[in-house]
């Protein structure tokens, strides 16, 4: 009895537990049901629009990239099918085992499968991620008769972007890589986000990177119906992309090609400008590089081998590389000598072979001296002791004033990224420079180093061809370009780069002329006369002769060292004399006195520029054939060249 | 009734009898829904799942045949057995996905902690059973290590929603058995304090590096992307983005049956499987789903009923435990897919596709009627 009474006890306690968890249930229910509720009346219109979103996906079509030419209508980068090998992330199982089974149908080495994992981990999850390029027809049909059972890999056309010359002109034409992230955040900056949806590549040098916004063109938009995959069921609507403007260039690539070649295994760079207008007939910068290991994402091999390598042929030393200027820098101080009234035409001073400042000594090259100077012959003979004198009478600020507005330490504009500004030397960018108290004084003896282009004197190649360009111009400094014409692809329309003057520097007629009969001395019967003889045109020119200091970064490299240390050899020309068609500074790095090796440089690109081009005018017609002939064989000699030059 | 004839009727009827008919009603209206969103959501599957349905109901059958004493003597084997293969996951189990939840054994792979759901609770009654007299807190003690052993190993593979279930399911049981309430009301106050604390401090809690102890770095990027599924959308975000959509699009009436967007251009993500509650919301609607919360409740209800007159101990707890045990999967499962639980990998019983789960829960189902075609034979007796 007392157990039954205990058992109806526990029933009881028991059913009351249940109760409890009943309204539990209920309640929990009753959440759901209010959930619901929310969801499918509350907010039913919201939830309608997000899943109409959903089914009607804009998918990006990418426009073409504009194609590069020179000014005779060369290609200079464009445009190839290929068909490339593509894996979605997204839609593979088992990556490992995938690759695996590629490798059997497609030749991709260990270099591929590494370039392929690093895009992989940058990529955007529904992005297909290249895993090779230039599929042959072969290789094509084995994969796409075994793509049935590889989800996620895919065969596809692209348009994959060649420069056909190789490394001609890299460092102008630069190159396109695929987006990064880092990329990603200036389109995004940009607020460009929008119209490189769909995009894999962007420029990353030169001009590619320069004049990306003409190339890139703007992305159409495909709706289609798609599933959450990404693919796509039915397309609804379509607005077609618009391709890229193509640009025309103020360079000739043949020009170039002689450059280059004349060039040879040596360092350094070339600007040639044409003054009338800043175009730029040549930039060189040596060793160069082929943009083409760019397109597809460098491998880490050949980025090792371009980036270690001491001979450093990503940089552009033309734009980039700052130097002294040497003796270059003397026909601009003679000039400033006769402007500011400190030097007269004819007026002659004594060289003893010394300039002594106070206790020192400032020694010229030639023991002795060269007797008695006036303004001609201390460019011809690239007297030092003339100059020492003159900077010293100028004095420091005069010389920073009188320099500036030839565009010496500022950025000439060119259209190219990446220019480096150089140095001016004054008191104040001295004191701007340095920190230290003691450091910021200007010392005189240092106006005598800046006189004769040594010193703080830093300026790039280009930067030099470009005050060459104003001086043989009268005194009015364009800025320089590479781009003459922006072509609309879709209807033909050229939109002209218009030359753009920077300043008109005022200077007497008379004193132009002294300083460029200096010049023409100098090829005539001067320090470049060797290099010059024989010319075919009348011409003008000046060697320097920079002092080495370390290369920043410079590694130590047994063996290369003493010549290393030796002097960058310059050379400054334009011709014809009387109408300057074109202006150019040569950098030899290591190259010793200006007119040993730089020199013969220039005169082969003003050879090839004023002979050979001058088939289309009659004038000249006694050099024509000789010309020709040599140039013919340049181009042989290129295609050996360049066939080695690709890496392996 | 003689026996010496034949006769087809008087078998059928005994075959038959031990099937409450009301169960079985409300199990064929779910088993019904399954097989039209099956239709909609993976046609493909509709012969394997098929199968299933045949596995299940004869499982069912087999179960609710047996009276509820045998079931429960078959208590501690299973359990032993239970725990014996989830030691040998966790020593020779095969990895899928990050976890170790599978064992091989022959040509066949088991998921253990499968056979833990339905052992754990039987357990635990069978245990309650043989003390009924004699309560103690050690009791409860003891209990609770029965518990932890298995759901400790499940948590360990690591598989936090069967975990969370099978410890449900041995909490209902303790809970039946009469857990002092002293007990049981700090810990939900404790429960509703931290789950309130999680949503209204949730940005704070998802930073990255914000280290939750407890729980895996997998579990709270769960937990995190159920407070914000924005913060992931085309990751752990998409599922429940994807699903609140195909839910709400639904609107009262549904897009139709086979006219579900979400489900038809595949945004849906395992739309045969744990989402196929979405696939109803969005093409049945609100109505679709309220009849659907309708054959849940009758569940629910038809359970607590049976539990409540059942005849023994035993019985008692083990049928409140199996209804709970319902309660909890379709709770679970309704809550993840309309975004307010994180996503754990429950399905939504006797609907999703799987042959696994659907055994498990007619096998609860079969108990139930066990237990009920065991009172109405004592009732009968006297």
């Amino acid at each position: 009895m007392i157990d039954l009474r205990q058992s109806a006890h526990d029933l009881n306690r028991f059913r009351l537990r249940v109760v409890f968890a009943f309204v539990l249930v209920c309640a929990g229910l009753a959440l759901l049901a209010a959930r619901f509720h929310f969801l499918q009346v509350v907010s039913h219109d919201y939830y309608l629009t997000r899943a109409e979103d959903n089914r009607i996906a804009l998918l990006p079509k990418v426009p073409h990239r504009g194609t590069i030419h020179d000014r005779n209508g060369v290609v200079l980068a464009r445009n190839d099918v290929t068909y490339t090998l593509e894996i979605v992330p997204s839609r593979v199982k088992d990556l490992e085992q995938t690759l695996n089974e590629l490798a059997v149908l497609v030749a991709f080495d260990a270099r591929d499968r590494r370039r392929f994992m690093k895009l992989f981990e940058e990529s955007r999850n529904f992005d297909s991620v290249p895993l090779r390029s230039r599929l042959s027809d072969e290789e094509i049909a084995r994969v796409i008769s075994q793509r049935y059972r590889l989800p996620g890999v895919e065969v596809k056309a692209r348009l994959l972007r060649d420069y056909p010359h190789g490394s001609l002109a890299s460092h102008v034409i630069g190159y396109i890589g695929r987006i990064n992230p880092r990329d990603l955040e200036r389109i995004e900056e940009a607020g460009e986000t929008a119209n490189y949806r769909g995009s894999q590549h962007i420029g990353k040098a030169g001009l590619e990177q320069f004049y990306e916004a003409e190339l890139h063109g703007s992305t159409g938009v495909e709706q289609v119906e798609v599933n959450a995959g990404g693919r796509a069921v039915r397309a609804l609507a379509h607005t077609p992309p618009v391709s890229g403007n193509d640009l025309e260039l103020t360079l000739d690539i043949e020009l170039q090609r002689v450059a280059e070649q004349a060039f040879g295994a040596r360092r350094g760079a070339l600007v040639a400008i044409e003054p009338a207008t800043g175009g730029i007939l040549a930039l060189v910068s040596m060793p160069t590089f082929d943009p083409n290991l760019f397109v597809d994402g460098i491998s880490t091999q050949d980025w090792k081998l371009l980036n270690d390598s001491p001979d450093h042929p990503l940089l552009n030393r033309a734009i980039y590389s700052t130097y002294p200027p040497g003796s270059t820098f003397k026909p601009f101080m003679a000039l400033a000598g006769l402007e500011s009234g400190r030097r007269r035409i004819g007026q002659a001073m004594p060289d003893p072979g010394y300039f002594m400042l106070g206790s020192h000594r400032f020694m010229d090259d030639k023991v002795g001296g060269h007797g008695m100077v006036d303004v001609h012959k201390s460019i011809v003979v690239s007297c030092n002791t003339y100059y020492y004198q003159l900077a010293h009478d100028l004095g420091i600020e005069r010389i920073a004033t009188f320099m500036a507005p030839f565009g010496f330490g500022e950025r000439t504009g060119i259209d190219l990224p990446g220019e480096a500004r150089g140095v001016l030397p004054s008191p104040q960018w001295k004191r701007e420079r340095f920190r230290r108290s003691d450091q910021q004084v200007w010392f005189g003896g240092e106006t005598i180093s800046v006189g004769i282009g040594q010193g703080y004197n830093a300026y790039t190649p280009l930067q030099l061809a470009n005050a060459l360009a104003a001086l043989v111009n009268d005194g009015k400094l364009f800025r320089p370009h590479l781009v003459r014409h922006v072509v609309d692809t879709r209807t033909g329309a050229r939109r002209v780069v218009e030359p753009e003057p920077l300043r008109e520097i005022p200077l007497q007629p008379a004193y132009l002329k002294a300083v460029r009969d200096g010049m023409e001395g100098v090829n005539t019967a001067g320090t470049g006369r060797r290099a010059f003889a024989g010319a075919a045109y009348t011409s003008g020119g000046k060697t320097g002769t920079a002092q080495v200091f370390s290369l920043r970064g410079q590694r130590y490299v047994e063996g290369r060292v003493s010549e290393r240390l030796r002097d960058h050899s310059w050379f400054i020309a334009y011709a014809p004399a009387d109408k300057p068609r074109i202006a150019l500074a040569v950098l030899v790095e290591n190259g010793g006195f200006g007119a040993q090796s730089a020199a013969p440089i220039a005169r082969q690109v003003l050879d090839f520029y004023l002979l050979h081009q001058s088939r289309e005018t009659p004038a000249a017609e006694d050099g024509e054939a000789e010309e020709l002939e040599g140039h013919d064989h340049d181009d042989d000699e290129h295609e050996h060249g360049s066939g080695e030059e690709r890496l392996p | 009734m003689t026996r010496s004839r034949w006769q087809i009727f008087p078998l059928l009827r005994a075959l038959f009898a031990p099937l409450d008919p009301i169960l079985l009603a409300i199990l064929a209206a779910l088993l019904a829904y399954g097989w039209v969103l099956m239709q909609s959501a993976a046609p493909g599957r509709m012969d394997d799942q098929a199968i299933h349905y045949l596995i299940a109901l004869g499982t069912m059958w087999l179960v609710a045949c047996l009276k509820p004493s045998r079931l429960l003597s078959f208590a501690l084997p299973l359990y032993l057995f239970g725990l014996l293969l989830l030691i040998g996951v966790a020593l020779f189990g095969d990895v899928s996905k990050g976890a170790r939840r599978w064992l091989a054994i022959g040509g066949l792979r088991l998921q253990p902690s499968e056979i833990m759901k339905i052992a754990l609770p039987l357990m635990l009654a069978w245990f309650f059973q043989q003390r009924e007299r004699e309560f103690g807190v050690w009791h409860f003690v003891l209990a609770s290590v029965l518990l932890l052993v298995p759901v400790g190993l499940i948590l360990n593979q690591p598989d936090l929603g069967t975990a969370l279930l099978v410890a449900a399911a041995g909490l209902f049981v303790i809970y039946f058995a009469g857990l002092s309430w002293k007990l049981i009301l700090p810990v939900m106050v404790v429960g509703i304090l931290v789950l309130s604390s999680v949503v209204i401090f949730g940005d704070q809690l998802c930073q990255p590096g914000f280290d939750w102890h407890v729980l895996r770095e997998y579990q709270k990027q769960r937990v995190c992307t159920m407070l914000d599924p924005t913060r992931d959308p085309l990751g752990r975000g998409f599922h429940i983005i994807q699903s609140t959509i195909a839910i709400g699009s639904g609107g009262l009436t549904g897009k139709g049956w086979m006219l579900g967007t979400q489900t038809h251009l595949a945004f849906l993500p395992e739309r045969s499987t744990d989402f196929i509650f979405a696939v109803l919301a969005e093409e049945f609607g609100l109505f679709g789903v309220l009849g659907l919360l309708l054959c849940y409740f009758l569940l629910i209800a038809r359970g607590l009923v049976i539990a409540a007159t059942a005849s023994t101990h035993g019985e008692r707890l083990l049928a409140g435990g199996i209804t709970l045990i319902f309660f909890t999967y379709a709770f679970v499962n309704m809550g993840m897919v309309s975004g307010i639980l994180p996503v754990v990998g429950v399905p939504l019983p006797f609907i999703s596709y799987g042959g696994t789960a659907l055994i498990t829960l007619c096998v609860g189902v079969g108990m139930l009627m066990s237990i009920q075609h065991a009172r109405r034979r004592a009732r009968r007796a006297r």
